[in-house]
This record gives C-alpha cells, structure tokens and sequence, in this order.
C-alpha cells in the first residue's frame, strides 16, 4: 500500500492539474470516474438520463400509489367516461381507471426492456469480443451469421413466432424472442471495435507481460468500448419496447394480462375503437409515455456520441468570429472584409463566389 | 464486381436462412398443422369429415394415417416446400379463400410503393437537413435538432396515432384510414389515383417524419467530422466555391455511412410499417400480415414474411450497389 504515489482522491479539479497531463487517471477509482464523467457529460445525456430515471422512479412507485385497482371490479363502472376529479386520465371500455393502469403498467414495459437490453447487450459482448479477438474462419461464419440476422427482417419474424405461440405470452417469453433476435447489432459494433483494438500496442504489451487471453479481453480491450456498449445497450432497450409495445397493441404476446403493459393498453383502446371514437385519454397517455422515455434513450444516445467524438463535443462548444461559427479546434481564422459583410445564411455561404472570405491556415490547429 | 458477387452471395446466404427459419418455426412449434386447422374449423361451426383432414394433410405435408400422405423425412419435406416456392405456390389463405400469392400482389404494391417514396424523402430531406446544420454550426437549425429525438425515439405506430388523432378524428383535415374511398375503382384512372395519394399522405407523412430524424443526426455528426478535414481544408484554399466544397468535398464523402446505414434502417421502417399500417388500416402487407395472424391463416402470415424479406434483401442489394458506385474504397475491400 505504501507503494501509493499519488493518492487518487487528491486529483480534482485545480486548474493546475488540469494543465498538467494526468498520468494517474487509470489509478482514480471507476466510481469517481463515473461521477466525474457524469458531471463533464453533455447535457444531452443528462436530459435524457433524467426522463429515464424518472420513468423508472414512477413504474416503481406507482403500483403503490395507484387511486384504484385496474383489475378489480369497480363497484360502479362509467365504461369511456372522461378525465374527472375522480379520474384524472378517465376511464376506459371496461369503466377502470386509465391512470391507475398506467401507473401499474409502466413497470413490466421498461422492465422488459431492460431485461432485452441486458441479455443481448451480454450475449453481442460475449460473441463480438471472441470473434473479433480471435479472428480467423470462426469469425468469418460469426459474421456472416451476425450479418443474416441483421438483415432479415425482426418484426415480421417476430409476428409469425407470436403468432404460432397464440395465447401463450407474458413478458419473459417476450423478452427471449426479442432478445434473441436484437443481440446483432451490438455484436457486430463490438467486433468492429475489437478487431481495430486488437492490434493496437497497449494489447501487444498485454500480450508480451504474459496476460492471458481471457484477461486481455475483458480488463484491457472491454473497459475502451464502453460507450460503444453503453450505446447499444440503450440502443437495445429502445429496440425492445418500441417492438414489445407495438406487438402488444397487435394483441401478440400479451399473455391474458392485457391491462398490465402500455402495449396491452394500448391494443384494448384500438379494440375497443377509442382512436376513431376520440377518447383520447385511453391511447395517448401511454403512447405519450412510450415516446417521451424513447426520447429519453435518444438524448443519452446523442449524449454518447458526443463522448466518443470530441468533434462533435467541440461543435457544440463554438465561439463565433466574423460571424463564422469556429470551434476551439479550428485553425486561427484569418477574415477577408467580404467576410463580416451583412447576414450570412446557408445559401448566401453556397453561393458566394468568393470562397476566400475565410482563409485557414492548418498549422495553427496544431499543438 | 468481385464486391458485388460477394454482396450477392451473402443475400443468398440470407435468403437461404429466411426460408429455413420459416420452414422450421412451425416444425418447432407444439401441435402439428392439421390439429391447429381442425380446431379452427369446427370453432367457425365447419364440419369435419376424413376428406377434409385428408386434404389440411397434404397441403401442409403433415403425416396422418390411412390419408395417402407419406411419412417422410423433414429433409425431404424441406425439399418439397422449396420446389413449391419455385413455383411461386405458397398455400392457400384460409382466411382470404385465396392463394397465398393471389393475397400478395394484392398487398405488397402499397407498401413498396408506400416504403419506397417516403423513404426516399426522408433520406433526401433528413440528409440535406443534416447537411445545412453541420455547414451551419450553432445556426438555430442545428441548435433545434435535438427536438428531432422526440421523432427518432417515438415508435412509428404511436406517432400514426397521434398524426391520426389531429388530422382526422380532430380537425378532419384528411380521410381516416383505408387506402382509398369507398366509391372508386381500383386501376388506372385518375379518381382512384388521387383518392389512394390522399390516403397515403398521412402514413407518408408519419414515415418521413420518423424516419427523418435518424438521416439527419447521423449526416450532421458525420459531416461535422468531414468538414474540418484537411482535404475541406484544402478545397477551401484552392478557392474552391462553397457549393462546391459542400456537395463534391464534404457532403460526398460524408453521405457514405448514412447510405451504408440505408440497410439497417430499412428493416426498422418495413418493421415501423407493418404495424403503422395497422393503426390506417392502410390496405398493405403489414395489415394484412396482421389480419392474417389474427385469424390463424398460418400460410399466410408465413408467405407475407417470406416476401417481405425478400423485398427487404433485393432493396438491401440495390443500396450495396450504390454504394459500391460511391465509394471506390469499398470495390477492393472484403465483403460483409
């Protein structure tokens, strides 16, 4: 222990430690790393992760606080009444409470896209990492296998798997098919990533000091890849409940409980003919749901992006001169007169003959 | 072309494996064909003689004793039903009391036509939007794209019914579901014609908008990685005009992974569709594949996958294709 240099928790954030190069940054633990990372993320993914979070907060609160059962027999069912004091989201076909039902029903929906999400993001590791570590023919039929399951159509598929199992459902029968068939995508990013890693020096010395296979895989090469899997995890998820949500509102899969997912809900509104009859507060609740926490998974997807392509990260950091937005990575700009000449839009910048108003010279970006 | 020959092998190779998971997935399913049709038969008040158990038999090659049917191994069965493809015979539609191909040259022409035309819309539109913001950087329309997420997260059924609430059932602007009036006639003549466009401006309308978002957020991220290249660079020097920059420097290479991004995007909008055309009641393949499931018409629902994916693969090929056409790099690089 007395081996420690540096302590890890002295590293914060003086500005002359900023400045200094930061050799000790794998020693700070992943926890505070993560905390740091989380701070320094673009607002994007803060957004989005707040919507998830609270999406997750109310499916598992709301089971608690539900006004009414939405299963049990109410004593006195108003079938479509209209949102009320006494129900805030109104009624649906069968006179239960619409709020109630979202309240109970938001829960299996996230949950199963995170079991999808979990089970596929694993298994497009586990396949990604060994094919593209160990390359040679296995990969080769790996990939194309990968590539097939890609391509062929999910959704139809998937139609004729519930199909053929009719009545028979419930989330975790939902949550195999759809993950067995959405691990694809990530497995083949992964293997991408891995195979431009593999051959990298950092695994070589791995290589060399004696780490074995198993280790280089998992402690040298995964930790790079994280926001690559981080992204097709949420990738995976959104993947899952627009698909799962979508297939219950066919009637597939829902297993007898259909007041109990937002797919479930949805599909007994469609039933019961609440879109053409305009009682709105049946469909678009929960469809207002599924899109706000889609939207959600979007943001912290374009968060990520930003994180793994600091020029993007650097666009959004712009300064303008002359007008010109110019980003701290741009070469000094040196201005023409024509330059800060009245407004500038898109097609006044496509148009102009006079390409020189900005002139760059590259070799000031360097250092 | 080696690229291409490659590229077609592969779509044989998925083709190949599409045909085997839809011939086995009824194979691995509990219960056999006949026992599954016999129960739908007598539940719609039908009568069941021998004949009729004899015929579900061999229209679906199912074994029964003393019906003429033989018993024979699932390697031969699978040999069966692809001569039978060959043949363009893919079953009879229970439900529609018509061949299976009779159905689909029904049902596909409204959604190819219907997938084809928005999609090329949203790529052209979502592309030149992504095009403009990253050029533009910081402008209010590359400020303004992350409202776009809303579009890009939100499933295309649930934007259909939202579109369908304020269109049709609120405002009224246009006509509610189906893929034409009542009182036309399907064909070459303009009253069907104007009719069917009508119908289909809102499912276009919500595919494009779904779809958009995607184009636009992946060119813009591209393109801002494109531009500050040093060959953007360079071209700027040279006294290039900025048109020019744009279209045959930046853009050009940039619209390379969005197009390369055209074959995954295709199977999510096909997916999108099949259920957003459920929500129009839009007369295509995803409402009658739906239909059909509700229904049991097992024949059916097999056949409109078999064709879907088919149109899925050829349109994949037709992007591999251009792609190669843009991208000179590709013609000496592995396949898949």
């Amino acid at each position: 222990m007395s081996t420690q240099i540096v302590p890890s928790a002295n590293i914060d954030n003086t500005a002359a430690n900023a400045l200094k190069p930061d050799f000790n940054i794998g020693k700070v633990s992943r926890f505070r790393r993560f905390i740091k990372a989380y701070g320094a993320s673009p607002t994007k993914f803060k957004i989005g992760l707040g919507i998830i979070i609270f999406f997750v907060l109310v499916s598992i609160i709301g089971p608690f606080v539900r006004p009414y059962n939405p299963n049990a027999n109410l004593n006195n069912p108003i079938p479509n009444a209209a949102p009320s004091s006494n129900h805030l989201l109104g009624t649906d076909y069968q006179g239960e409470d619409v709020l109630s039902e979202l309240l109970v029903g938001t829960g299996p929906t996230i949950l199963l896209g995170l079991i999808v999400g979990t089970i596929s993001t694993l298994v497009s590791i586990i396949i990604g990492l060994l094919a593209g570590y160990y390359g040679g023919p296995a990969d080769q039929l790996i990939s194309l296998f990968t590539n097939i399951i890609l391509i062929i159509p999910a959704l139809p598929l998937l139609i004729v798997i519930l199909g053929l199992l009719q009545g028979q459902g419930g989330i975790l029968l939902m949550a195999l098919v759809l993950s067995a068939l959405s691990w694809a995508w990530g497995a083949k990013a992964i293997r991408a990533q891995t195979l431009s890693l593999r051959n990298q020096d950092f695994v070589s010395a791995a290589r060399e000091t004696g780490e074995s296979n198993f280790r280089i895989m998992v402690v040298e090469i995964l930790p790079r890849m994280v926001s690559l899997v981080a992204s097709s995890f949420i990738f995976t998820v959104l993947y899952a409940i627009t698909a799962s949500v979508g297939l219950m509102y066919l009637g597939l899969g829902l297993g007898g409980a259909a007041s109990t997912s937002l797919g479930g809900i949805l599909f007994n509104a469609n039933n019961n003919d609440a879109t053409l009859g305009g009682e709105i507060w049946e469909y678009m609740p929960p469809a207002l749901i599924v899109a706000v926490f889609g939207m959600g998974l979007v943001l912290m997807n374009y968060g990520l992006d930003e994180i793994g392509n600091p020029r993007l990260k650097d666009a959004n950091r712009l300064g303008k001169i002359g007008k010109k937005a110019m980003r701290p990575s741009d070469p000094t700009p040196v201005l023409t007169l024509s330059a800060t000449n009245g407004k500038r839009s898109f097609w006044s910048d496509i148009r102009s003959k006079d390409p020189l108003t900005l002139v760059k010279f590259p070799s000031d970006s360097k250092g | 072309m080696k690229y291409i020959l490659q590229r077609l092998g592969f779509y044989i190779a998925a083709a190949f494996v599409a045909l085997v998971i839809n011939f086995a997935i009824p194979h691995l399913m509990p219960g056999n064909p006949v026992e599954a049709a016999l129960v739908k038969l007598t539940q719609g008040g039908g009568t069941v003689t021998p004949q009729t158990i004899c015929a579900i038999a061999k229209q679906t090659s199912t074994y029964i004793p003393h019906c003429g049917v033989q018993k024979v191994s699932i390697m031969s069965q699978f040999w069966h039903y692809v001569v039978n493809l060959a043949h363009g015979n893919l079953g009879y539609s229970t439900s529609k009391n018509l061949t299976v191909d009779a159905v689909i040259v029904q049902v596909m022409p409204w959604t190819l036509l219907l997938v084809g035309f928005s999609t090329l819309i949203a790529f052209v539109l979502g592309t030149v939007i992504g095009i403009i913001a990253a050029w533009r950087r910081g402008s209010m329309l590359d400020s303004s794209l992350p409202v776009l997420s809303f579009f890009q997260g939100i499933p295309y059924f649930i934007l259909a019914l939202l579109l369908q609430y304020f269109f049709t059932v609120k405002w009224q602007f246009l006509p509610i579901g189906q893929g034409e009036s009542s009182n036309v006639v399907q064909g070459w003549n303009w009253p069907f014609i104007a009719s069917a466009l009508e119908h289909s401006i809102l499912p276009a309308v919500t595919l494009v908008l779904a779809s958009m978002a995607g184009w636009s957020v992946g060119m813009r991220n591209v393109m801002i990685t494109t531009v500050s290249e040093e060959y953007v660079l360079a071209a700027q020097a040279k006294g290039l005009s900025n048109w020019r920059i744009v279209t045959t420097y930046a853009a050009r290479n940039a619209i390379l992974p969005n197009i390369a991004g055209l074959a995954n995007a295709l199977g999510l909008v096909v997916s999108g569709v099949i259920i957003m055309e459920v929500v129009f009641s839009y007369p295509g393949a995803g409402n009658m594949m739906f239909n059909a499931v509700s229904q049991d018409d097992y024949s059916l629902v097999s056949g409109l996958f078999l064709c879907i994916s088919a149109a899925v693969l050829l349109a994949n090929f037709i992007a591999d294709g251009i792609y190669v056409i843009l991208d000179p790099r590709i013609r000496k690089r592995a396949a898949y």
